[in-house]
């Protein structure tokens, strides 16, 4: 009975904002089009509920309940409270590209000479000016999934980014998404990274919020496609607000011989979920990806991958953690499939969650489904607490209790921690996990 | 002032009584035997010592130089000097030594009100304790006991015993799991360690240990008590008698 009454504040508020946002929203034409299909989606299926299977564990009706109104274009007042947190999680050494309440901020971003190669525009001057296939490609997302279909709609703004074929990009590209809202409001953002063939690139995404930035909600979608022999490291960090919810997704294609290697670490957001699609389109190439979540309170944070191996050859890799304090909720669903045809696939998955108390709650939800006959796949979950014999052994040397609790949660995530190869992403990473165990007390 | 007293101790894990009345004084300088068979309660004197979790004191009292030792959390006894070698050391992976070495220290350091060690004293500290013991630097940055051999394990604890320089040393069955080689280095590594402010407490079930760390003191336990005492004469008879008139006694 709720969910339905639910369902029927929820689309009735969406779409008179949908309806005021239109305006403010680039592109016409066909890029209009297909964000009117995309909305008509999202209406038809409203927010996803626990009773649709993906969204099992994470029930938009019931924790989030409403998509807030479009965020204002950032004034100057958002703007410099945004200079400000980028004070605080600017990473040397980068190059930084900066979206301020999910439209893109020239000032606060690093444009100057560009390096070979490398091309960035806004989402905003493509859609508005662009050629239609790549608009084409940018708006034709999944609208099967509803809160895809709703970024699809109201994407204002985002990066996108092309690195043509045998570009060694030197310097990592940090997109930051800055919310700095005075009053609760939703942006939308879409970016696009192409990377051409045996490029080599690093893209780091932070999500942040100023200081004083309280309810927000923030919807990202990226596009990622890796040409042949192309290798992308990607770093993904959710330190977003207390209040704040984050929905993402991301489509990643990968040609062949690619490599992705991704780290993702979420320790803020009152609820956040992140979906990404990682599809293999080439033989021989290889995904490692890496997720910590550091969550406390009544933090909810839902990682939903799916690995699509589509062609013969290529090998991947899922290893999650997950440290769960007081009476938050880890959620990771990971989806296997070996198509027919994709011989030879290794793939291999798996998921470590450390509760720190007993109201915490993890939960995995592997899924593989096997269609070819010559393959290596496996997955592996635990769930346990902080191993009592490792505690006293270093509470005897010495070690009072939270800080002996600190060191083996450093343990714990560390060996993740490690697989980020760059050694000033590794600390910088180091670092905001430091600040959680900190907070902690 | 005597370093270490245990009064009339009575413990019990869930509804058995493992010690009863359980006394024992050590004063500074001193090195007492512990020894008895299996389950006569060696172990749960150390752990109680050293405040495992998991043990219920249902009577008498451990004072170490005056103070009441069961009123301290674990990491307080550490700071106030109360050292255990464990009989198992675990392995820590994820957690290098010297990482571990450093934040164990200079936390008893910081508990105690003194400043930190610089790294570099820190490190000429550590290597020469380690050079002395023949441990490898290489194992220094492995995680803590990661992939050690038995006898690495034992002198990675003896390494601690020296760095933390503490004042009640508790050995408990250090001898477990070593060869007589290995028994040796480590032996050395303990004795090294003998001094007038320093006491220990060895605790093991076979007098080998005591040739080659020589007590002054031997108590045999039984069935939670300490049923006899005498100097380490008392070591050699057993050798040769056994454990059993004890038992009966007990």
């Amino acid at each position: 009975m709720n969910v339905v009454l639910a369902k029927t504040d929820t689309g009735r508020a969406v779409s008179t904002s949908f309806a005021l946002a239109r305006e403010r929203l680039p592109g016409s034409g066909k890029v209009a089009e297909q964000r009117q299909q995309a909305f008509e989606a999202f209406e038809r299926a409203g927010l996803p509920h626990r009773r649709i299977e993906d969204w099992k564990y994470t029930d938009l009706r019931v924790l989030m309940r409403e998509v807030l109104p479009l965020a204002a274009a950032p004034d100057t007042a958002a703007l410099s409270r945004a200079e400000a947190a980028l004070k605080l999680h600017a990473i040397e050494g980068t190059r930084r590209l900066v979206l301020v309440d999910g439209v893109f901020a020239p000032k606060l971003s690093d444009l100057g000479k560009s390096e070979n190669g490398l091309s960035i525009r806004t989402l905003r001057e493509v859609l508005e000016a662009g050629d239609g296939a790549l608009q084409g490609e940018l708006l034709a997302s999944d609208n099967a999934d509803p809160m895809i279909a709703l970024n699809t709609a109201m994407a204002t703004d985002g990066v996108v980014i092309e690195i043509a074929s045998g570009t060694v990009l030197e310097q990592p590209l940090h997109v930051v998404h800055v919310a700095s809202v005075g009053a609760p409001a939703a942006m939308f953002t879409r970016s696009l990274l192409r990377l051409g063939r045996d490029v080599s690139a690093t893209l780091v995404e932070s999500f942040v919020a100023t200081e004083g930035t309280k309810a927000y909600q923030t919807y990202d979608s990226l596009i990622v496609s890796l040409g042949d022999n192309a290798r992308l490291d990607h770093l993904r960090l959710v330190e977003d607000g207390l209040e704040a919810f984050n929905i993402s997704s991301a489509a990643v294609t990968l040609g062949a011989h690619a490599q992705l290697n991704t780290f993702g670490m979420v320790s803020g957001a009152s609820v956040s979920r992140y979906q990404p699609t990682i599809v293999f389109a080439g033989e021989g190439a290889r995904v490692d990806t890496n997720g910590v979540n550091l969550i406390k309170g009544r933090q909810h944070a839902d990682t939903t991958m799916f690995m699509d191996h589509a062609v013969p050859n290529c090998a991947s890799r899922e290893v999650f953690r997950a440290v769960i304090d007081n009476r938050a909720h880890s959620v990771f669903q990971g989806r296997i499939v070996v198509r027919p045809d994709a011989q030879k696939t290794d793939a291999k998955m798996m998921t470590r969650a450390l509760l720190l108390s007993d109201e915490a709650e993890a939960d995995n939800k592997p899924e593989l489904e096997i269609f070819a006959d010559d393959v290596t796949c496996g997955h592996g979950a635990t769930t346990g607490a902080l191993d009592e014999s490792l505690l006293f052994y270093l509470r005897a040397r010495g070690l009072p209790e939270k800080e002996a609790q600190a060191l083996l949660i450093q343990a714990f995530v560390g060996e993740a921690i490690e697989s980020i190869t760059n050694d000033q992403l590794r600390e910088h990473v180091i670092a905001a996990a430091q600040r959680w165990l900190e907070a902690r007390g | 002032m005597a370093l270490l007293e245990v009064k009339d101790l009575q413990v019990r894990v869930e509804d058995r009584e493992i010690l009863h009345s359980l006394s024992l004084t050590v004063n500074p300088g001193e090195v007492h035997a512990i020894m008895g068979p299996n389950g006569s309660g060696k172990s749960t004197l150390s752990h109680v010592i050293a405040g495992k979790p998991g043990y219920e004191v249902t009577g008498g009292q451990i004072l170490f130089r005056g103070e009441d030792l069961l009123e301290m959390e674990p990491d307080e006894r550490a700071a106030k000097g109360v050292f255990l070698a464990f009989q198992y050391p675990v392995e820590i992976p994820g957690v290098a030594t010297m990482n571990f070495l450093r934040t164990a220290l200079n936390a008893q350091r910081k508990a105690r009100g003194e400043s930190e060690y610089s790294t570099p004293d820190f490190l000429k500290k550590v290597r020469e304790v380690a050079k002395s013991l023949n441990i490898p630097q290489d194992m220094l940055k492995r995680g803590v006991n990661v992939g050690f051999s038995g006898g690495e394990k034992k002198r990675n604890e003896i390494l601690q015993m020296a760095l933390f320089e503490p004042s009640l040393c508790i050995l408990d069955e250090m001898d477990s799991g070593l060869d007589i080689d290995a028994l040796r280095i480590a032996a050395d590594g303990v004795n090294a360690l003998r001094s007038p402010e320093r006491a220990m407490v060895v605790i093991t079930h076979y007098q080998r240990l005591l040739n080659y760390i020589v007590p002054d003191y031997v108590h045999v336990m039984a069935k939670g008590r300490v049923v006899k005492s005498g100097g380490k004469e008392l070591a050699l008879r057993l050798e040769e008698s056994g454990y059993a008139q004890f038992e009966d006694a007990a």
